[in-house]
């Protein structure tokens, strides 16, 4: 199952088509890609709060843009500049697409404890 | 034939030129399974939740023995009275909602080769993948003064957010002014490694505010303080100047819980309060079920799907798991475990390739007041020839100081962390 193996006219085929194309393993890791984000940024890159911000839904090039800056440490962070610097250009832009795709929504909040259980 | 990383990377991120791929599609198609998890903390609920978020076909039952879910991150604020217990915990009703089957139970027993778990009720659950998430379990057997159940409750660890942080918040709102709170913790790898000098930070913050004669005493089994050395110096030797005694290489030995007093190899130290952190490894299922690899502690784990090395179709996530190099035991880190154990799981159910390079992040918040907060951070990728997640050079590092700022940010974390988990 792993390193990905696929039949070799297939391959050729993934390999010239586009992103909207992609077949579901291929969405899967870009989709894993992006969930790295969440922790923090929230699922989807919907923030519960709002803080840090969403991603939902906004611009992919202003998304690859930012994520390029705090790489290059033209903009400055807290700590956004220490984690662009684990990802090659190829998988910010892979993350940005992702979450330009996703529609701004509400955030998904932990609820409350029950009360008496 | 084998697509390398760079070629899938390199078509992944392509966004024109889009065309149909027929015949390609059915790469896959097998039925939809039923997953079982064990443990509804971080790893398992958040596991559970992406599950039924990137799969919604496939049944997940998470066997949990709380009824509630209590964060250790933020925990030590209750302690420095800087928040309430009530703030940190939060209810399993979001996952129900998304259709996960929550049962409040405890899991005794796993028979992996007829694929059930058997629960304390007398009831089993059959599988087709099973992740267990059990976090860790304190090995007393090494203290002979804390083996008795009562004795455990009186020295308590608060080293799993519940009723034990209560109960030691309890202490030091009882401790005298100019009492000596004394706390021990152990060699690394521990549960949270900027946890311990976290907590000295809140139980200073305290004792500034409430009862300013007052003292710590650390004793730190490891030789050197493990996490964010310079950011905790600065505060203990700061703002918390003169309250603290920090003493390296204190591994214990045993404690005299009449005497109030944590035995050392040549010391013997006493206290009003005492807070001892036994040595811990993976949570007590994970031994019964055969998946401890390591030091007789952890499990091992292969990181492209985080199933164990040791049993076939049982997957392990978070503090219970053998950390890969660099890799802290974190709340943050479980989380990633968890998506990318998710994604795996549903590959692998549904005969798909699973991904061949999983990255995980971690940032970890520690608070040195009620509103001031600084990070670790830490980048990991697969390294298909070590197999093993390795820190990517030259990404992470930690915060150049406290702030209010990213106390704000350590908030925000929290509550899409808990979002990522329940929600």
């Amino acid at each position: 199952m792993r390193p990905i193996l696929v039949r070799a006219g297939c391959a050729a085929a993934l390999l010239a088509a586009g992103y909207a194309a992609a077949p579901a393993w291929a969405q899967d890791a870009a989709r894993s890609l992006a969930a790295t984000c969440t922790a923090c940024h929230g699922t989807d890159g919907r923030s519960v709060g709002g803080v840090p911000p969403s991603l939902a839904g906004r611009d992919k090039g202003e998304l690859l843009q930012t994520m390029k800056d705090f790489k290059t440490g033209k903009r400055p962070a807290t700590v956004m500049h220490q984690h662009a610097k684990g990802y090659s250009d190829e998988q910010l832009e892979l993350i940005a697409n992702y979450f330009a795709g996703v529609t701004p929504g509400a955030a998904a909040a932990a609820p409350a404890a029950r009360v008496n259980n | 034939m084998t697509l390398s990383r760079r070629e899938f990377v390199k078509w992944m991120a392509a966004s024109s030129g889009a065309a149909a791929v027929a015949g390609c599609a059915g790469m896959g198609g097998a039925a939809a399974g039923r997953v079982v998890v064990i443990g509804g903390g971080y790893g398992g609920a958040t596991a559970s939740r992406y599950i039924k978020l990137w799969a919604s076909d496939i049944d997940v039952t998470v066997v949990e023995r709380n009824d509630a879910f209590v964060s250790c991150p933020i925990s030590n604020l209750v302690l420095g009275g800087n928040t309430q217990i009530g703030n940190i915990t939060m209810g399993y009703d979001g996952l129900r909602n998304r259709g996960v089957n929550i049962m409040r139970d405890d899991a005794v027993a796993v028979d992996a080769a007829a694929r059930q778990v058997r629960l304390a009720s007398g009831k089993t659950l059959p599988y087709d993948r099973l992740i267990v998430s059990p976090g860790i379990d304190f090995m007393y057997d090494s203290i002979p003064g804390l083996k008795s159940a009562d004795a455990q409750n009186r020295v308590l660890h608060a080293w799993k957010a519940g009723p034990q942080t209560v109960a030691l918040r309890k202490q030091l709102e009882a401790m005298p002014d100019g009492g000596v709170f004394v706390f021990q913790f152990p060699m690394a790898p521990y549960r949270c490694p900027p946890g311990p000098y976290e907590r000295v930070c809140q139980v200073a913050d305290y004792f500034k505010r409430a009862k300013p004669r007052s003292k710590i005493i650390v004793l730190d089994a490891n030789p050197d303080i493990v996490s964010k050395k310079g950011l905790f110096l600065a505060a203990w030797n700061g703002m918390y100047k003169g309250m603290i005694d920090y003493r390296p290489n204190s591994e214990l030995r045993d404690v005299d819980v009449q005497g109030m007093t944590v035995k050392l190899a040549f010391d013997s130290v006493k206290g009003d309060v005492l807070n001892v952190v036994p040595p811990h490894g993976a949570g007590s299922v994970a031994r019964q079920a055969g998946l401890i690899t390591a030091n007789q502690r952890w499990c091992g784990v292969d990181w492209l799907t985080m199933e164990s090395v040791a049993v076939k179709g049982i997957h392990v996530l978070g503090d219970a798991t053998l950390s890969a190099p660099a890799m802290p035991k974190s709340a943050s880190m479980t989380n990633q475990h968890a998506k990318v154990c998710a994604a795996a799981v549903i590959a692998l159910i549904k005969g798909r390739p699973v991904n061949p390079q999983p990255m995980m992040m971690n940032t970890c918040y520690s608070f040195v007041d009620g509103k001031n907060s600084m990070h670790v951070a830490s980048v990991h990728a697969y390294d298909a020839a070590q197999k093993t997640m390795v820190a990517v050079k030259g990404a992470g590092g930690v915060s150049t100081a406290a702030s209010e700022l990213e106390g704000t940010y350590a908030w925000g974390w929290a509550r899409n962390i808990w979002g990522e988990a329940l929600g």
